[in-house]
């Protein structure tokens, strides 16, 4: 194994849509993200995950900082996180990594974090150049294990994951959700979960730049459209006249899409983010139209219509002109499809379908149309794409109760994100502020 | 005379014999009637104690015979209110009674067209009377896309109403998809409970009279 490259793992869908051009874009977009690192450790073959090995951190809560970097990494899919070695530990102040140990464990890369007073630092060998590739430190809020201190790891965590993969991580990121009735928010590896807004609210929706988020307000009377300031305060965004739901910012958080209905079915409306008259961007002409969701860019919507009959998940530009079905050519089976969200790097769109009177979630690739069954274990709902196009967040049942899980679009692998039976309509941030 | 038992004029006073008839006439129908006491016997003499025992006898059987008659009166009357409150209770239950859905649907069964026709005549009759009306749906659809089909089911309702002559601003509409079930669980029994559109009156409550 040699240097770094620009190598990395790539995907069905990326090898569907063209190996180099992906690996080219990808690499520019790490370079661009973290200015001075422009490659990733070299993977051995191209479906083999390198070996991470996380060292012991010594002192007040490094057992807890070692616990998290791992997890993180671990949760992230795209490296082996290998086990603590009793035979490997951090080399003694001044000492060299014991690199042929480390390769001799399967390691090709080795992460030595260090606490020194209110700073981590955090150091990333590469096991095959014998050599330190990355040298960060990080500030650590106190007090250990608070919410501003785990979050410091994660951002960590996803630095690291870029320098070794080429891909930043998602770890510093949170998913909002639905729970008896109330918005919540949870950290992406599933601590601090706490409310944030509401009182009979559904479908969360982030702003783009991950301060706020929007939400439909279950009123008496009608429902309304607001918005809940992350720092603080909330507003009124639409009115509860008639029904208002499934908000959607608009990728420039400018306007809020969301379905309104009144008499003759539902359609969907566009709302200045700040308040104020909304106009209709799609004419369901009496049909229920519900659940929009923008292209990256702006450009696009997908969205639920009955316009056919079944409810079905179409595309239009985001003017409302130019509906297309998404998968009227899918030989899935499916009698009902719905919820669809477009994934941040644009290429795919998970929906809901019922199969066989169970919903399932399903990827869609945009440039051929081609349906995947992502899930089968229970009943699984309301999919919700990571910042990293891979991951996605749906409500499932295959626990027994449903709980919110977070599914690897690559490998299947699943995970369990929330402890509180009923969680469900999740949907996860953006890249968070500092 | 120590007649200052009774106030009553002495033409009041029945004899012994027609108090014997009124006792076995009470005893007839002591199914219907409470029986009186019996008179406490008093240790006094002569004629003053046949006139004061004929006194008390008398002054017994015309407080009964006043009860009696206060009371049918309270009856008629009590009965005239039960009749009202009867009738208004059955305005409200008409007017709120639930109709239901099959699944995915928004049209309107023959039984909930009659349930419908019902909540005319009374909205007819009270025009004071506006309604809100819930659509709520069973919890297998989409969430969100379940929210547009509960108000197609209220606006469903709304419609044949108002071409019947209902103003609409008497016919509010909205909808909570899923989200309030009025049977939990799964299966069809609860996902047909849950299929409905459910009715509250607004305004004009006061006009269908009795007390809520």
């Amino acid at each position: 194994m040699t240097l770094v490259s620009i190598l990395r793992r790539t995907t069905r869908r990326c090898l569907a849509a063209g190996a180099g051009a992906l690996l080219a874009l990808g690499g520019a977009v790490g370079a661009q993200e973290r200015p001075g690192v422009r490659v990733g450790l070299l993977y051995g073959e191209r479906d083999a995950k390198p070996g991470i090995l996380v060292l012991p951190v010594a002192g007040a809560g490094g057992d807890s900082v070692r616990a998290i970097l791992a997890r993180d990494l671990d949760f992230g899919d795209r490296v082996a996180v290998l086990p603590a070695s009793a035979t490997l530990g951090a080399p003694a102040a001044g000492a060299a990594l014991n690199y042929a140990l480390a390769a001799r464990l399967g390691a090709r890369g080795v992460v030595q974090a260090t606490l020194r007073g209110a700073q981590l630092e955090v150091v990333l060998h590469d096991v095959a150049q014998r050599k330190v590739v990355d040298r960060t430190a990080y500030p650590l809020p106190a007090p250990a294990n608070g919410a501003a201190w785990r979050r410091a790891l994660h951002v960590a965590s996803d630095a690291l994951e870029e320098v070794i993969t080429g891909t930043k991580g998602i770890a510093a990121t949170r998913v909002a959700f639905v729970h008896e009735g109330r918005i919540w928010a949870i950290d992406s590896d599933g601590a601090n979960a706490a409310p944030v807004a509401g009182t009979r609210a559904v479908s969360p929706a982030w702003s783009p730049a991950g301060d706020a988020l929007a939400y439909a307000e279950l009123e008496a009377a009608g429902s309304s459209i607001r918005v809940a300031d992350l720092r603080g305060g909330s507003r009124v965004v639409v009115p509860p006249q008639g029904l208002n739901v499934s908000p959607a910012w608009a990728p420039d958080g400018r306007g809020i899409a969301y379905a309104h209905g009144m008499d003759l079915g539902t359609d969907l409306w566009l709302a200045p983010a700040g308040g104020g008259r909304g106009v209709r961007i799609a004419l369901g002409r009496g049909s229920d139209n519900t659940s929009p969701t923008f292209s990256p860019d702006g450009q696009r919507i997908a969205f639920t219509s009955g316009r056919a009959g079944k409810p079905d998940v179409y595309i239009a530009d985001a003017d409302g002109t130019n509906v297309d079905a998404l998968a009227a050519l899918s030989r899935d089976g499916a009698d009902y499809r719905a919820s669809p969200d477009w994934s941040p790097d644009g290429r795919a769109i998970a929906f809901q379908a019922r199969l066989d009177g169970r919903f399932q979630v399903m990827v869609a690739t945009l440039r051929d149309r081609a349906v995947t069954q992502l899930t089968r274990e229970g009943v699984n709902e309301d999919p919700s794409w990571a910042p990293d196009a891979r991951h996605v967040v749906v409500a499932s049942t295959r626990s027994g109760q449903r709980q919110l899980w977070v599914v690897d679009t690559e490998s299947g692998r699943a995970r369990q994100l929330t402890r509180l039976a009923g969680a469900r309509l999740p949907a996860w941030s953006p890249r968070l502020p500092r | 005379m120590p007649l200052s038992l009774s106030a009553r004029p002495v033409r009041r006073l029945v004899t012994p014999a027609l108090l014997v008839l009124a006792a076995t006439g009470a005893s007839a129908c002591r199914r219907n009637q409470p029986v009186p006491p019996a008179p406490t016997p008093t240790p006094v003499a002569g004629a003053d104690a046949d006139a004061l025992r004929r006194a008390r006898e008398a002054a017994l059987a015309d407080s009964l015979a006043r009860a009696r008659a206060a009371d049918s009166v309270a009856r008629a009357a009590s009965a005239g209110d039960a009749a009202a409150a009867t009738a208004a209770a059955e305005a409200r239950r008409v007017l709120t009674t639930p109709v239901y859905f099959a699944f995915d649907a928004s049209e309107l069964s023959d039984e909930t067209r009659a349930l419908l026709d019902a909540k005319l005549a009374v909205l007819q009759r009270y025009p004071q009377v506006a309604l809100r009306i819930a659509g709520h749906t069973d919890a297998r659809g989409a969430a969100e896309y379940n929210l547009a089909l509960g108000l197609r089911r209220a606006s469903a309702v709304r419609k044949y109403l108002a071409d019947r002559g209902i103003a609409l601003s008497r016919l509010a509409v909205v909808s909570f998809g899923a989200e309030r079930p009025a049977a939990s669980g799964e299966g069809e029994d609860a996902w047909a409970q849950n299929r409905r559109d459910e009715f509250e009156i607004v305004a004009g409550d006061a006009a269908l009279g009795g007390a809520r």
